[in-house]
């Protein structure tokens, strides 16, 4: 079956646990995670409901291959109404956790209401209570996990946390687990904060069962994973370098927004770049990177893992952070560098690092930061306000804003709303480089036209994971397409984006889209779960996924309107690079778009794609 | 004529002495195709995977054919994603 059909929700105004059957019928319709705690949240919420208020939920929630032999099986997905947009919030993370909860005997746990004091809810198997966390709070994500280890006597019990962004209310706090993954993207962890929920810790020792026949599964999972292996992406690239080989790429191509998208390459790309992190650095003669490092069952391996240079200027008096620790990936690197203007390596590892420990998005931050920056060059914002100095480059600014932000000390506060907020209040709501109020990830429009549409339309506002174009328009994954043409653009994105949907919802990650098709996951699907899991079936799901949170959206007062660019963007062309001279054509490939979707001219589903996909 | 040769990633093993920052300037006969220059430095065919003249891809059928000219960056990566 692949689904545990059972699901844990947690009444935090009440301080009760129960228990409850999964809708069975709407697994077959949204498959798990993102796509079924999605169909959860929406039934349940009013799509108007104030995002930080006791009747917003937050689901976390496996997809049926999460915890199985799948590779990248690992991932679970946090949705509820994000504070950073107000539109459908969705944050995916892999490590740890979504497995233990798979093995715990949950698909998923709804949180509901508001406690009226700090606790956490602790799920050993069956058993789940929730538990006095006053001594938490205050404590940043990596003390919080520790001392919760430490007071079960259990070191394999897992941990999804947030730090003191997320209670401070930051609007892109993220909920962390195992020290350096997270549902990092809009705010789910000030969420999370909002109703006095500190962390959640699993212990499950029970394995995954109903697998629906394992003999298939095996095979599928097995020659799955041979793609994987043999695949020169994910078989050798993403291990060596990780995402952060990116930077150079997306420098050479001209995307690369550089000081809040003032320009769209940066003088110094090379040196927070996967190449700079492999090199030894002068001071101690010891590179950057340590080792890569794999979330639960995946065969890739992406993850960096990194030493900072002890003897850097931000943390020669701070031991804690000598340690090997989580990061560099490239859209931390860019939105700490790139986005600001810094190029000092070490500065970048960091603010990554003090993301991680108070739990704070670092695009949003760096992104919010880039902003700042802008208003402070035009003397918007003085020193006075800041409490610093804060021109573009100055790694000593981005340091202390960081440390500011993350304990919500000063500007920091200010800071921790996002970039739409701050630059609305100081008067220049058009330089929040966003759309729906999040912030633009590692890629600019003008270099590469496709993402211009993925991010106006990204449900959950700008995001370069909701329709990764970047693969076919820059790496050629599956097919190379002209990143600065319009044609075609339509149809790519929604392709990317119904397929993303489905990668998202059955609990694997995306980055196995590189080397798989959705022909390569559909047999792992099939296998593990009752059903009729063609193609033609995962593709109707993706779509139908994409159409329900697009509905919430529609419901929760946006519109066409709100499908986007900033008009930087828009009608200042690229300075530099291959895209000189070049806008964003969005209004080109919006109409075209909406068309595809069988949308009105308005962005609203018709009755008729409505019927189609059952909604 | 002079053009900067650009190798990263596991490439760079393939960037002759002299080279900094994944990068070198190299003095060419005129005419010299991308496939050419490429073929010099030794890098296999199946690792330069993005050929990047300018910034602009410059597709595998092309590169034998595809001619340099002065100024122009040329810039080589083995097969990598990220996100
Ligand atoms: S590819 Fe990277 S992010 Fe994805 S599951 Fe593997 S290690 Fe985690």
């Amino acid at each position: 079956m692949g689904w545990n059909r059972k699901i844990l929700r947690v009444d935090l105004t009440k301080g009760i646990c129960s228990e409850e059957p999964l809708n069975m019928q709407w697994a077959q319709e949204y498959l798990g995670s993102r796509g079924l705690a999605t169909k959860y949240l929406v039934s349940e919420i009013d799509p108007k409901v104030d995002p930080l208020s006791p009747d917003n939920k937050m689901i976390m929630a496996t997809g049926p291959l999460t915890g199985t032999m799948a590779s990248t099986g690992g991932r679970y997905t946090v949705v509820t109404k994000g504070p950073l947009t107000g539109a459908i919030a969705c944050s995916n993370s892999g490590g740890f956790f979504g497995a233990e909860m798979k093995f715990a005997g949950w698909d998923m746990i709804v949180f509901e209401g508001r406690s009226p004091k700090p606790v956490y809810l602790y799920v050993e198997n069956d058993r789940a209570e929730l538990r006095d966390a006053a001594h938490l709070w205050g404590r940043s994500c990596w003390e919080t996990e520790e001392t919760i280890k430490h007071e079960l006597q259990d070191p394999l019990v897992r941990i999804s946390s947030i730090g003191r962004a997320g209670e401070n209310g930051v609007h892109y706090a993220c909920i962390v687990n195992d020290l350096h993954r997270a549902a990092g993207r809009s705010g789910v962890g000030a969420v999370m904060g909002s109703k006095n929920l500190k962390a959640v810790a699993l212990r499950g020792t029970r394995g995954v069962s109903g697998i629906r026949d394992f003999g298939e599964f095996m095979q599928a999972t097995t020659a799955a994973k041979k793609v994987l292996a043999d695949n020169a992406v994910t078989g050798q690239g993403l291990p060596k370098y990780g995402t952060q080989v990116l930077m150079n790429v997306i420098n050479e191509i001209g995307a690369l927004p550089t000081r809040n998208h003032r320009d769209v390459q940066f003088e110094d790309a090379n040196k927070i770049s996967a190449e700079a992190m492999h090199e030894k650095r002068p001071t101690d003669g010891k590179p950057h990177l340590v080792t890569n490092a794999a979330c639960f069952g995946c065969t890739i391996a992406c993850g960096r893992i990194s030493e900072i240079d002890k003897g850097h200027f931000t943390v020669k008096n701070s031991p804690k952070y000598w340690g090997a620790s989580g990061g560099l990936e490239y859209e931390a690197a860019w939105a700490l560098g790139a986005a600001n203007g810094v190029g000092d390596l070490e500065a970048l590892q960091y603010a990554n690092l003090l993301c991680n420990e108070q739990g704070m998005d670092p695009i949003s931050f760096g992104a919010t930061v880039g902003a700042a920056m802008e208003l402070y060059e035009m003397g918007v914002l003085t020193k006075e306000q800041i409490g610093l100095d804060a021109p573009f480059g100055s790694a000593e600014a981005l340091a202390r804003l960081a440390e500011m932000t993350a304990t919500g000390e000063g500007f920091g506060r200010e800071l921790g709303l996002g970039s739409k907020r701050l630059c609305t209040k100081y008067g220049h709501p058009e330089l929040s480089m966003s759309v729906k109020g999040q912030e633009f990830p590692a890629y600019d429009s003008r270099g590469i036209q496709g993402m211009g549409l993925a991010y106006a339309t990204s449900n959950r506002g700008a995001c370069h994971l909701r329709g990764y174009t970047v693969a076919s328009e820059v790496l050629g994954i599956p097919v190379k397409t002209d990143p600065h043409v319009t044609e075609g653009k339509a149809e790519l994105v929604k392709a990317f984006q119904d397929a993303t949907a489905v990668f998202d919802s059955a609990g694997i990650c995306v980055f196995t889209s590189f080397a798989w098709t959705l022909a390569d996951v559909q047999p792992q699907i099939a296998a593990a779960c009752d059903g009729d899991w063609s193609m033609d079936r995962l593709n109707e799901v993706g779509e139908r996924i994409w159409n329900m949170e697009r509905q919430f959206n529609n419901a929760a007062g946006f519109t066409a309107k709100d499908d986007n660019l900033p008009p930087r963007l828009t009608s200042e062309p690229a300075r530099t690079g291959p895209a000189k001279g070049m806008v964003n054509q969005l209004d080109k490939m919006l109409p075209e778009y909406y068309q595809v979707r069988g949308w009105t001219p308005e962005g609203v589903p018709t009755a008729e794609t409505l019927a189609r996909l059952g909604l | 004529m002079k053009i900067a040769f650009k190798l990263f990633a596991s490439l760079s093993d393939y960037l002759p002495a002299g080279s900094r920052d994944n990068r070198i300037e190299l003095d060419v006969e005129e005419g010299v195709t991308v496939g050419e220059l490429i073929r010099r430095y030794q890098v296999p065919e199946r690792s330069a995977h993005l050929v990047l003249v300018n910034g602009i891809f410059i597709p595998p059928a092309q590169r034998l054919r595809h001619r340099l000219k002065p100024g122009d960056e040329v810039a080589v990566w083995p097969p990598i994603a990220g996100g």
